[in-house]
């Protein structure tokens, strides 16, 4: 008897369950809307990031007390999934109205039709570094407010005390000097890992970082001349030459196959002698070592030293039901001081000069000048066509398993061959 | 309240099943009514997205793209199997379901027999031993992604022991062994309970009879527990196998495919290429080998099971 009416109850339960389950399902269809009633959502990849997520949530605020007309919404999500639901949400045409997007993705996702080019804002972007602009086609999809540049992290008593020159913009350190460099360091025996070149970090940090060294060597992800093949520049004896080097750094003992999770961290804790990363670190770093601490430009591996260019930008989407209120906020966001806050909070390179004035670090003489400089001599764009998205995961895999110890001249001519083949099914972009 | 007397009725027809059937038409639709739900989800869920994928996977569909899916023949299983990374990822988790398959399942019995004993405190064990079956698996793969670390948990306690472990996860010969040790761990839980409820199904007059007829412990399991056992063995049997094939979430959180393909799989591969790199139709190719492939053990699986059903 007891058993029966257990039965029956669990029955019961199942049965209440599964129209509750449909409804859940139909509610999670319909939770995001373009623009509705002057509403507009904003996506932004910054839920993990503090303080770039209240620099922009301040912008959004004074946005909507500046006027009545239109309210901007934020969703944050967390960057490591922030791609993918863009694009997830793209298939669906569920795009929000604003969105800020990865430098290199802009003209995959403009090329697609789901940005819409920013009409009317030419005169205030004309003053923009040209790297933090996404374009495709002629057209300016979207600016950014900051970029940011490569360096080697060090400190002025780790060279001295090897005896290692510290370079400077006009005379970085030659490939032999810096290999020489990382080998004494290693002799001496008193750091883990002479070179630190966070392979920890995932995602889009493998091209943006390291296709740098490949360029640097005179290699390229792809051909530029009209980006229809990876022949050559990917695959060519420069771009070998970088792959043999690369996984010797390892082989050498001079850079951990795999970082710690917090390569900064390490870094500042004296487990590392030389950091390679972006000048977010420079904060961190400075409070750890103080004037000590110096941001040297990467080496010259044969081409001169090379660092990415672009980083996140926003946008506006092609099927957002009030594009005229989301050019508004655009125009708006645009302004300098908004550049300069953002840039500040995020310790970035501002996009503006106007915007660099008024940063601490970045007047003239300022601490924080040769990020600049760095930006303005070294940077080069990640390849400008659709097929990047592609291009990018292609690169991330062969660099790691080239990392790995896989044969570099194979591992190469496959990536070249995966490449080719996606720029020709998409009759290369046209 | 519609819900719970369509339950009721549901729960009067499962108990009449065996009485020659009356007034069949009512319950005939009650049935249907009760279909109805699961049919379309799996509908909806199911079938639509196996039907798109057997269209899509002759063509050259993008995620993202304003161009026209074109139907391309059979170029994308020709790319696929000239795609080294899918025959490592084959291989890769052929070994996987091949190894955790016994693994899994002989640890799962240990334990179920272990908690079966009339004791005080096996509540507490079985409650330790399902914990990582209620544990996300992401959590847990974070969790393990640490300990596997160069100088992590396992390898400090290996040091104790004068052994200089690995780097678990950085090195391709460790890295998927690393893997299953960590999913059969996690899994293990869940079949444990499986086959708690099977031992428990087998009555005690058995044992009793075969104490009577002298055996020891080892005939009592050879000859009453295990064939007691049959229904719940094909049952776990098949629900390691499918998701064993189904290997992804570790894999992508803690080694993405790497190193060197070492720890690729067939459905993270087909993730990767569906959605980072946009390619639909070949990612259905993919899906579509893969399902062929499932559908060929789950075969080999329902006859090895109907053959001693038969018997």
């Amino acid at each position: 008897m007891k058993l029966t009416t257990t039965k029956r109850v669990a029955v019961g339960l199942l049965a209440a369950a599964l129209p509750l389950s449909m409804a859940a399902c139909t509610k999670g269809g319909s939770s995001s809307s373009g623009g509705a009633g002057g509403e507009l959502t904003m996506w932004t990849h910054n839920a993990g990031n503090k303080a770039e997520l209240a620099a922009i949530t301040n912008i959004v605020n004074d946005y909507n007390k500046s006027q009545t007309k239109y309210k901007v919404k934020i969703q944050a999500f967390p960057q490591d999934s922030y791609n993918q639901s863009v694009v997830a949400a793209a298939a669906s045409k569920k795009l929000p109205c604003i969105l800020d997007i990865d430098g290199p993705n802009v003209p995959n996702w403009a090329w697609a039709g789901y940005l819409a080019p920013l009409d009317g804002l030419d005169a205030a972007l004309s003053k923009y570094l040209p790297t933090v602009l996404g374009k495709w086609d002629n057209k300016t999809y979207s600016y950014g407010y900051y970029d940011v540049a490569l360096v080697m992290v060090t400190r002025k008593t780790i060279l001295d005390k090897y005896g290692i020159r510290v370079p400077t913009v006009d005379q970085p350190w030659t490939k032999d000097e810096f290999t020489a460099a990382l080998k004494k360091i290693k002799a001496s025996g008193d750091f883990a890992n002479p070179l630190d070149i966070a392979t920890s970090f995932t995602g889009e940090w493998w091209p943006y970082a390291y296709s740098p060294m490949l360029q640097s060597f005179g290699g390229d992800l792809i051909n530029r001349d009209g980006y229809k093949t990876a022949e050559g520049s990917l695959n060519g004896p420069k771009a070998v030459e970088w792959a043999t080097w690369f996984r010797s750094l390892v082989t050498d003992g001079l850079v951990p196959l795999k970082s710690g999770a917090d390569p900064a961290k390490d870094f500042i804790n004296g487990k590392s002698a030389i950091l390679y990363n972006g000048t977010w670190t420079a904060v961190d770093t400075r409070k750890a070592f103080g004037k000590d601490t110096l941001f040297l430009p990467p080496p010259d591996l044969g081409n001169g030293p090379k660092i990415g260019g672009g980083s996140w930008q926003w946008g506006i989407s092609q099927n957002c039901s009030d594009q005229a209120g989301a050019l508004d906020y655009m125009k708006f966001a645009a302004q300098d001081k908004y550049v300069a806050s953002v840039a500040r909070d995020t310790n970035n390179i501002p996009a503006t000069d106007a915007a660099a004035a008024q940063v601490k670090g970045y007047e003239k003489g300022g601490e924080n000048q040769v990020f600049l400089d760095y930006a303005k001599k070294f940077a080069v764009l990640r390849p400008v066509t659709p097929g990047y998205p592609f291009i990018a995961t292609e690169f991330t895999k062969t660099a790691q398993d080239i990392l790995n110890g896989a044969d570099p001249k194979t591992a190469l001519d496959q990536a070249v061959k995966d490449i080719d083949a996606n720029q020709k099914s998409n009759g290369y972009f046209q | 309240m519609t819900t719970i007397t369509a339950a009721e009725n549901a729960s009067a027809v499962t108990g009449r099943k065996r009485e020659p059937v009356k007034g069949s038409r009512s319950s005939t639709t009650t049935a249907l009514l009760m279909l109805l739900p699961a049919g379309i989800l799996l509908i909806t869920f199911l079938l639509i997205p196996i039907g798109l994928t057997f269209g899509l996977a002759f063509t050259n569909a993008r995620l993202i793209s304003p161009r026209p899916a074109e139907f391309i023949g059979v170029d994308n299983f020709v790319r696929l199997f000239a795609d080294d990374t899918f025959w490592a990822s084959l291989r890769n988790t052929i070994i996987f379901a091949a190894v955790i398959v016994p693994v899994q399942s002989a640890c799962a019995l240990g334990l179920a027999l272990l908690v079966n004993v009339k004791m005080r405190g096996t509540n507490f064990f079985r409650t330790v031993y399902f914990l990582p079956v209620v544990t996300s698996m992401v959590v847990v793969s974070m969790l393990w992604l640490f300990m596997y670390q160069k100088n992590g948990l396992i390898n400090q306690v290996l040091l104790k022991f004068g052994i200089d472990g690995p780097d678990w996860l950085g090195d391709p010969h460790t890295a998927l062994l690393a893997i299953i040790l960590m999913s059969a761990w996690q899994a293990m839980g869940f079949h444990m309970v499986i086959w708690l409820s099977g031992l428990q199904t087998i009555p005690g007059e058995l044992y009793e009879a075969a104490e009577l007829d002298g055996a020891g412990n080892w005939e009592k399991f050879r000859y009453v527990t295990w064939p007691g056992l049959r229904a719940t063995r094909t049952f776990i049997l098949i629900t390691i196998t499918i998701s064993a094939f189904a290997l992804f979430t570790q894999v992508n959180i803690m080694t993405q495919g790497g190193p060197l393909d070492s720890t690729s799989t067939v459905v993270l591969m087909a993730v990767r290429t569906g959605f980072q790199q946009q390619q639909t139709g070949y990612a259905s190719a993919i899906s579509l080998v893969f399902f062929v492939l499932v559908l060929a053990v789950t075969l080999v699986n329902r006859y090895v099971t109907r053959d001693k059903d038969a018997r």
